[in-house]
């Protein structure tokens, strides 16, 4: 194990710490904030959606396309959550080893990346989606136009999703 | 982001609001349009404005009346749409929703007040006057109005239980009920009531506040502009005026203690003119359009802009003025169509 030198050092939570901790927080915070995310997005459109939709009935059903992107955002939360797990493996050395502690930590910062950009995607599809709602029912021909800004807000939660992938293929296979 | 002390902001004002904000989105999209307008003033009869009032929004509300339609009727049916609009939000609002809701309310409670006072001194009934009084503005005493004497009498029996016990606090020095001084009282009462609801849109904050802060500083302006014209040639001092101008507004302070010296609507015009919004209403002013007029289409001006955000509560106030102002031209054009007046029939103030 490594020195733990002055016991309140600044590393000293880091170095004590179990590294694989980490790797587990990464795939949790994943899923975890990307779902956190959606969920807050599907709120927000939603009652939008229903008191709008109340004098004008029909687009109770071409609005669920807003709902489907928010659902997207949690799904790519659930791959990027799976893509780190493929990395956890079997191998349990005692002490960790320095690599052990390196792909620790890049899984981590992958997860984290994934549950951030999951976060602000959910969101963002939200707002726009409520906006989309009640300006559709005013008027028909602006559908379209909002739904491309929506795609572009929910493509956030893909870049999330590609960036935890890069950054896993740093970590060691079998961790 | 997250809302001030108030209601939420983007990302939390839907949990509790945001359906209602869509449903009244949903409702200002049924105000009529220039084309219904059009097709109104064209009907020769009040029975043709109540076929085409049925394709529109209303539907079929007036199905129910006897055959000869008076304006009176089809504005009392216009208004209870509106009411039971009103009523179906505010029954299921919560806070703080359901406090900017009663605050819209408590102007017409004090019509209401005022209107029963008055029917009393000159001993009518009070059922009959019950029947006159606006819906959204009716609070449960409103009977015991009756008996009163006094502005002490009508704090202590009457206004206490009602939302508006604090705002007569500055006129409990009157004793008598009579003719001037119901005016002074429901101009008081006014005052009062305007700040409080100014001062509670900017603890709510956001968009609620930059919406309803503009429109309720112009009717502060509006007040004070009227008080002075009316009290040219009455027996109110220019103190007592001056007491009655809302501490707020556009034309606070300066503009107020200048429109409190003045003896004719010249002089008023004059210190106008230091004001670009009210200098532009004035000189729009004609022989066909009185001030009145003008400050209504500036009104409805200040109300459309509130449904150009999201995420606030400005929304459901201006739909109710925005209503209230079709219901008057609804019943302009009827009047004009049942008089005979068809060439004044175009002077209503088109809203969309």
């Amino acid at each position: 194990m490594a020195d733990p030198g002055v016991i309140w050092g600044s590393t000293f939570f880091l170095v004590t710490l179990n590294p694989r901790i980490w790797a587990g927080l990464g795939v949790g915070l994943a899923m975890g904030m990307s779902g956190i995310g959606a969920a807050w997005g599907f709120a927000i459109i939603g009652t939008s959606m229903l008191g709008a939709s109340v004098r004008v009935p029909r687009i109770s059903s071409k609005h669920l396309i807003s709902i489907i992107f928010c659902e997207a955002v949690a799904i790519f939360g659930i791959i990027s959550g799976l893509v780190i797990l493929s990395r956890i493996g079997n191998n349990v050395v005692e002490p960790p080893t320095p690599t052990d502690f390196k792909s620790s930590y890049i899984l981590f910062a992958s997860g984290v990346t994934a549950g951030i950009c999951g976060i602000v995607s959910g969101l963002s599809v939200g707002v726009v989606g409520s906006g989309c709602a009640l300006a559709d029912a005013m008027n028909g021909s602006l559908f379209v136009k909002l739904l491309v800004i929506e795609i572009f807000a929910s493509a956030l939660a893909l870049f999330g999703l590609i960036s935890a992938m890069l950054l896993t293929t740093k970590a060691s296979v079998d961790m | 982001m997250f809302g001030t002390r108030g209601h939420g902001g983007i990302f939390t004002f839907n949990r509790n609001d945001g359906y209602f904000e869509a449903l009244v989105r949903g409702y200002r999209a049924g105000i009529l349009t220039q084309a219904d307008y059009a097709n109104l003033i064209q009907c020769d009869a009040l029975e043709d404005m109540k076929l085409h009032l049925a394709q529109t929004d209303y539907g079929d509300f007036l199905a129910n009346e006897p055959s000869p339609l008076h304006t009176t009727t089809i504005a009392e049916k216009c208004l209870e749409r509106l009411v039971n609009e009103f009523v179906h939000i505010r029954n299921q609002a919560v806070e703080p929703l359901a406090t900017f809701l009663d605050y819209i309310t408590y102007g017409y409670m004090i019509d209401n007040v005022v209107l029963l006072i008055t029917g009393t001194l000159h001993d009518r009934d009070v059922t009959e006057l019950i029947e006159k009084c606006h819906p959204l503005g009716f609070f449960k005493s409103m009977a015991t109005l009756s008996a009163v004497h006094s502005v002490a009498e009508l704090y202590n029996t009457v206004l206490i239980d009602t939302p508006l016990a604090p705002y007569i606090q500055n006129c409990l020095l009157e004793e008598e009920l009579d003719e001037m001084n119901i005016e002074v009282i429901r101009n008081t009462l006014y005052k009062a009531y305007l700040e409080d609801f100014y001062n509670y849109c900017k603890e709510l904050g956001g968009e609620t506040e930059m919406i309803m802060s503009d429109i309720l500083q112009f009717e502060a302006d509006r007040r004070a502009i009227n008080i002075t014209i009316n009290s040219f040639g009455t027996e109110l001092t220019k103190d007592d005026r001056e007491l009655l101008y809302p501490n707020f507004g556009v034309l606070y302070p300066e503009g107020t203690s200048k429109l409190a010296k003045t003896d004719d609507i010249d002089q008023v015009k004059e210190i106008l003119n230091a004001y670009v919004a009210y200098r532009d209403i004035i000189s729009d002013t004609s022989a066909e359009k009185s001030l009145e007029d003008a400050f209504f289409e500036y009104e409805v001006k200040l109300n459309k802009m509130a449904f150009q955000t999201q995420f606030g509560y400005g929304v459901f106030y201006s739909y109710i003025k925005l209503r209230e102002q079709e219901i008057r031209n609804i019943v302009w054009i009827a009047e004009c169509i049942s008089q005979q007046m068809k060439s004044k029939v175009n002077q209503f103030i088109p809203i969309f």
